[in-house]
């Protein structure tokens, strides 16, 4: 009897060294890259720590990391005030407005940082700003009192964008926590007001760090906000600072170094993120314990609804008119006159504008190649480890996972290091650009890909191969026509933010792959305000209506899951 | 080495699977005749699924060998994948595809035996009026019943005529009397179309009714393979004795042509199985065996006195615990025979109802 020419060896170990080394190109590459290009010489390549002793070797760059952690920690603490009593009301109590104020903070969640800073751009400028003119107009003074151009205002523009990150972790919390635990804090005699501030509120603590710790790194992690704010304001932060070590001369070696707290303290903070969520029993929140009955604001009901409306108003309503505006208007310092409507700006840039014209294709080209690639590998890798097809599955599921805690600039910068010298020379081209994207959103595909094969009973594979097809025809006739559709939903949630990305897009543009994200920063240098206002409103009509597809496709809260 | 029958279909022999230091599957033997339905009862854990994924061929075996029609399928060497074997099987889960209809589910396997579209549809009309599914053959899966999506299962793994039918526990996840049912409905259907079967179960009933035989398997091992009449009257191991019905193990000891257990003793030549040499063993007396009556009343089989220890009446029989010196015997009896706690009886066993068991 001769059992070998039976033998059937599943290409198991050639599917795992492909995937293999696409992680290797994409993720652990990149980052090695980064950590060796810090610690050596540009020129020799010898190994030397001279590259941090010119990273931190003057008080103006370390000015800019302390520039960024007092940042970050001011836009949490506005960010807290936003989000706490936002999140509290929509999720616990009757106010009037629940739908609108959500539908507020996604909208704040889903217009790039940047989008929203050119609104505050125009509403605050010193004099010329909106405000500033209202006020004048008011009081009668002759200057206005508001300056975005500052720490403050970066502060407050950037916390306008970030709260949402807190936001759905707190409201997400809050929504579980059972009324009987305030029920009990009640019947022992405790007011409203003491109940939520002594028994809910600490309850969904948890939440509020784990909220905080993404809101903060979020914020130190930004380009495009301090670059447009801060640069002007003329102080730098780390991202900025990054930026301009990569101006000509370029030195990506102390860029390398440079970006290492950063990298530092996004994994540390992540570490102790997961390390809070995990700790279930603190959280009360076992969904079970009875229903959830909104508490009765009584005569606080519109003022509290006025606090929600006052923050849409900053976050979402007031950027976007004087963008809309402007983008319609022939000079948007005119005003909302008829006659100073025109559709000139978008014309000029959706036909006239080589480069914005361009742009725009890029951006939809590289996004929709992005998509499909991180996809196709997170369904791969996700597919091969749940089947258990491979050993070692869970270092490739690992690495999917591992650019989350990578901010998009340090990724860049590895990226730059790893593909940019000879002999690949891929700086400017669209394939590093994509590389840089599909790494930068592996997480989100994989989380997506990994719940939606979750999802897939193996027996419905089994069948197959015992009816007589092999795993191709089982991946073909019905893995793939079940997945098609959370796919779908996973596809616009990488397609929709690589649309947008400018912190990795930033540093890999050449002049021939730039995306609207990147041409709208060089239009904000130019002072194009109209023209760029056109762009930005492209991009945000192009953001909304894919969001919507995605609404329709996985359900109106598709954006705020959290860690989707 | 096995001695190979002509009409021995599937057979395992010394079939093993490890996983790290535990063995889940420890060298089990089991000839299948063609046609022949065979089921593999035994407590979870005991290995009967891992045993049905290895002839599956979803399971390398760590040892032994699985081969059908005298070829072998899975050894050492090597196995032959699911879609090679020619088998079909059916799943807990069902796993209906949900994204076909029920004409498309059953179609599937013909359609990838490359059959002529005209045959693919007869074939599939056919097995659906078969299996009472007819009407419903253009519903999408989730419009069907745990029941009706069972017959869909039933008709897909049919319609192929596979060398051998695969049944993992097809039937634990529908409420009970739609599983009395569907009992019937599987035996009906093997009557119907005589494919060797290997049935999955952790449920006696299931096995009895389906069965020509059935392997009791426990912590990896085959325990006894019998027919169901033979494997309750004739139990060759407390195992199999305890898991197939409810029995009393009683000590024992041979003394040349005797046994005494309790106090009593028996001439030893009409008890079944009975250990070769003297010696203490194993005797399994089945609780509606013993007979209950008044002290005093005489016939012709073994007598122990007893007292009534305690009794719960549960409608179509008596449940008694009667005390033999401070041997417990659980006794079965009819309805009206009703004998208070604390009453002294007469126990009746026919010797040939005992069983020597392992």
């Amino acid at each position: 009897m001769s059992f070998a020419r039976l033998r059937q060896i599943e290409p198991s170990s050639l599917v795992f060294g492909v995937l293999i080394i696409a992680m290797v190109l994409l993720v652990v590459g990149p980052i090695a890259r980064l950590l060796l290009v810090s610690v050596q010489e540009a020129e020799t390549g010898a190994l030397t720590l001279a590259n941090y002793a010119a990273a931190y070797g003057r008080p103006r760059y370390l000015g800019a990391l302390l520039n960024s952690l007092m940042l970050g920690g001011t836009v949490c603490a506005l960010g807290l005030a936003m989000a706490l009593p936002l999140a509290w009301a929509v999720a616990r109590t009757d106010m009037p407005g629940r739908n609108f104020t959500k539908i507020m903070v996604l909208g704040a969640f889903m217009i790039p940082p940047y989008l929203g800073a050119v609104g505050w751009m125009l509403l605050a400028g010193p004099n010329a700003g909106w405000l500033n003119r209202a006020w004048m107009w008011v009081t009668g003074a002759e200057n206005g009192i508001f300056d975005i151009y500052t720490f403050s205002g970066l502060a407050l523009v950037i916390a306008l964008s970030s709260f949402p990150y807190i936001y759905v972790f707190v409201s997400s919390a809050l929504e579980l926590v059972s009324s009987e635990l305030e029920d009990a804090a009640s019947i022992l005699g405790s007011g409203p007001w003491r109940t939520t501030l002594r028994v809910t509120m600490p309850l969904v603590m948890p939440a509020i760090i784990a909220g905080v710790i993404v809101c903060f790194l979020e914020s130190i992690a930004l380009f495009g906000t301090p670059a447009l704010i801060a640069l002007p304001a003329r102080f730098t932060v780390v991202t900025t600072q990054l930026w301009q070590f990569f101006e000509f001369p370029t030195r990506v070696e102390v860029a390398a170094a440079y970006s290492m707290p950063l990298l530092v303290v996004t994994v540390a903070l992540f570490g102790l993120q997961k390390l809070l969520l995990a700790r279930k029993g603190y959280v009360a929140v076992s969904g079970k314990g009875g229903e959830r009955r909104p508490l009765r604001l009584g005569a606080w009901r519109w003022p509290m609804f006025g606090y929600c409306f006052f923050v849409a108003l900053l976050a979402v309503i007031l950027p976007m008119i004087v963008l809309l505006q402007a983008a319609f208007a022939k000079a948007w310092g005119r005003g909302f006159a008829l006659d100073n409507v025109t559709l000139r700006n978008f014309i000029y840039i959706l036909f006239e504008h080589d480069k914005a014209r361009a742009s725009v294709g890029n951006s939809f080209q590289y996004g929709a190649t992005t998509a499909f690639i991180a996809i196709g590998l997170a369904l791969a890798v996700a597919y091969v480890v749940n089947r258990r097809l491979v050993r070692f599955g869970g270092v490739l599921s690992f690495l999917c996972m591992a650019p989350f805690v990578i901010p998009g600039i340090v990724l860049a910068i590895g990226f730059y290091a790893t593909y940019a010298p000879p002999p690949l020379a891929l700086y400017g081209t669209a394939t590093i650009l994509v590389l840089a994207f599909v790494t930068r959103f592996l997480p989100i595909a994989y989380a997506n890909a990994d719940a939606a094969i979750k999802a897939i009973n193996p027996e419905m594979e089994e069948a197959v191969r015992i009816l007589g097809g092999g795993r191709l025809t089982a991946i073909r006739r019905v893995v793939a026509p079940l997945l098609k559709k959370s796919m779908a939903g996973g596809w616009l949630l990488v397609f929709i933010p690589a649309t947008r990305e400018l912190s990795a897009a930033i540093f890999l543009v050449g002049p021939n792959t730039r995306v609207m994200s990147v041409l709208l920063y060089d239009l904000s240098e130019e002072g194009n305000f109209e023209q760029l206002a056109a762009l930005g409103t492209v991009l945000l009509a192009i953001t909304l209506g894919l969001s919507l597809i995605g609404f329709r496709v996985i359900g109106r809260d598709f954006m705020l899951r959290r860690g989707g | 080495m096995t001695l190979v029958g002509k009409t021995d279909k599937l057979i395992l022999s010394g079939l093993t699977r490890r996983f790290g230091s535990f063995t889940a599957v420890d060298s089990v033997d089991l000839s299948l005749s063609e046609g022949e339905f065979v089921s593999l009862l035994g407590p979870s854990g005991c290995g009967k699924t891992t045993t049905l994924r290895m002839i599956a061929g979803f399971m390398p075996p760590s040892g032994g060998s699985i081969s059908v029609d005298g070829k072998p399928l899975s050894g050492p060497g090597g196995v032959v994948p699911p879609e090679r074997r020619g088998m079909s099987m059916i799943f807990q889960s069902y796993a209906i595809w949900p994204n076909m209809t029920v004409a498309e589910n059953v179609a599937f396997g013909l359609t990838l035996r490359r059959l002529s579209r005209a045959e693919v549809r007869d074939r599939v009309a056919k097995i659906l009026a078969t299996v009472r599914m007819g009407h419903l053959s253009e519903r999408y899966p989730a419009e069907l019943s745990g029941g009706q999506q069972q017959r869909v299962a039933l008709a897909r793994a049919i319609v192929v005529q596979p060398a051998v039918l695969l049944l993992d526990e097809p039937l634990s996840n529908l409420d009970a009397s739609l599983r009395e049912e569907m009992r019937f409905e599987i035996r009906r259907l093997h009557d119907e179309f005589r494919i060797t079967t290997v049935y999955v179960t952790h449920d006696q009933g299931e096995a009895m009714v389906t069965s020509d035989r059935i392997a009791v398997m426990n912590e990896g091992r085959i325990e006894q393979v019998d027919a169901p009449f033979q494997l309750y009257n004739r139990p060759r191991t407390r195992f199999v004795a305890g898991f197939i019905g409810r029995t009393n193990l009683v000590d024992a000891e041979r003394r040349g042509g005797e046994v005494a257990f309790g106090g009593f003793v028996l001439p030893a030549e009409r008890l079944h199985g009975l250990p070769d040499r003297d010696g203490p063993f194993t005797l399994s007396i089945r609780p509606e065996a013993i007979g209950v009556t008044a002290p005093g009343t005489e016939d012709a089989r073994a007598r122990l006195a007893a007292t009534i220890a305690e009794r719960a009446y549960l409608g179509d029989h008596w449940d008694y615990l009667a005390m033999v010196g401070s041997l417990r015997l659980r006794v079965q009896a009819p309805p009206r025979v009703a004998f208070e706690t604390g009453s002294a009886v007469t126990l009746a066993v026919d010797p040939s109802d005992m069983v020597a068991v392992a």
